[in-house]
């Protein structure tokens, strides 16, 4: 069976012009556009570029619900078993568009996409958890082995193929680690990276750390007397029963309660579902890990404004940081929109 | 946002701006071992330290 494949690229790939033309809106073509002919002489006999989509960088920008829409229609009615986009080098735009098309594209019609990018073009971050990133040149000069991934790359995903690692690969990590088997045990593989280090040779970790993203503080909070203040937890600290079944660890989800009527939670009220420390203290006075009841006090006292009604929590231990990140995200907004003026966060 | 939490470097390396270094780590906010009066004694601390951090002005992680 023959792979089919669509190719997009933007209004300057396609020939239609540079920044003049930058506002194009997307068009099919029926088979090959621009590089998308090299890209079908590298594919060979296994695949045939059915067709191109084209899409002017600044409409894509601009009005990306539409361009992505319409992008999506016409890749569906080509049929195709891949989708291929771009190289897109450092460019910031269509690098973006080619990100946010292959996501679309392998959410919506639920096949492989790839695409390739330098590994600073801004589309990376967006996108490289989502879709293959082949990792190119900054320019244009690089167009030839950018071809030569995304076939080599494309026609392993379009049969199934399992990818290797991303630095064998040529491609950006997607984050995604996979269990093998190594000849040599842990310990042995450890004092190996060590001596390695202490002798100023290279080694490369086997547990890549994430990367998180800096967040510049907050200003402050000019008059505390009059300000609300929340509690959130990452304690595990829920209603007796954990009526949300938040997990125990590797939390998906996390809980919002009405403490309103709270001066103090207790063994009767709360407890720690948390899977992560030892539960002891926290469920004979979960306020150890959750201080409502120290909070009520200087509330009374005068010493801020408001307790905020409500408390969110989740347990933080084996928490995906995407989940942790999207938490944050959606729990910020929350009490952005409700008028909370701080935020106390207490974790385990 | 203040961060009461027992393990500072992790606090750091997660990128929380204003820091109240906790207790210990399954009682960040309490010290339930010296007895109930101390244990909201040690509670009432850390969270005044908490009020005071969010109205200080930093313009880096900071430790409180």
């Amino acid at each position: 069976m023959t792979i089919r494949v669509v190719h997009y690229i933007n209004q300057f790939y396609a020939g239609l012009g540079g920044e003049e033309a930058a506002n194009a809106l997307p068009e099919g073509r029926e088979g090959v556009v621009g590089p998308g002919m090299q890209l079908a002489a590298l594919m060979g006999d296994r695949a045939t570029v059915v067709g191109t989509v084209i899409c002017g960088d600044g409409y894509y920008g601009e009005h990306t619900e539409e361009a992505r829409a319409e992008c999506l229609r016409l890749i569906s009615s080509f049929k195709p078993d891949l989708l291929v986009a771009g190289p897109a080098f450092n460019a910031g735009r269509y690098g973006f568009a080619c990100g946010d098309i292959c996501t679309s594209t392998g959410k919506d019609l639920g096949i492989p996409t790839v695409t390739a990018l330098y590994p600073e073009n801004p589309g990376v971050e967006l996108f490289a958890k989502n879709t293959v990133i082949v990792q190119a040149a900054d320019s244009a000069r690089g167009m030839k082995v950018g071809l030569e991934g995304l076939a080599r790359i494309g026609l392993k995903l379009a049969a199934k193929e399992p990818l290797g690692p991303a630095r064998l690969e040529g491609t950006i990590s997607r984050g995604i680690r996979k269990n093998f088997f190594f000849e040599t045990n842990g310990a042995e593989r450890a004092v190996a990276m060590l001596l390695d280090k202490i002798a100023g040779k290279p080694f490369r970790t086997e547990y890549e750390m994430p990367v998180f993203n800096r967040i510049p503080p907050a200003a402050p909070i000019k008059d505390m007397k009059k300000a609300t203040i929340a509690l959130v937890c990452s304690g595990g600290i829920v209603p007796k029963g954990n009526p949300d079944h938040i997990r125990v660890s590797s939390a998906e989800t996390y809980g919002r309660y009405d403490i309103s009527k709270l001066d103090d939670l207790t063994p009767e009220n709360y407890e720690s579902i948390h899977g992560g420390y030892d539960r002891v203290w926290a469920n004979e006075n979960p306020d150890v890990v959750l201080p409502v009841d120290v909070m009520r006090q200087l509330e009374h006292e005068g010493v801020f404004g408001k307790l905020y009604d409500f408390i969110y929590t989740t347990t933080g231990t084996g928490t995906a940081v995407a989940h942790a990140e999207r938490f944050g995200r959606e729990i910020g907004a929350q009490l952005k929109e409700a008028g909370v003026d701080g935020v106390i966060l207490t974790s385990t | 946002m203040v961060q009461i939490a027992t393990i500072v470097p992790i606090m750091l390396t997660v990128g929380s701006n204003r820091i109240v270094p906790g207790v210990a780590i399954p009682h960040p906010v309490g010290d339930p071992a010296k007895g109930p009066e101390a244990d909201k004694k040690a509670r009432r601390e850390l969270l005044l330290k908490a009020l005071k951090a969010m109205t200080t002005p930093i313009s880096e992680q900071t430790i409180f």
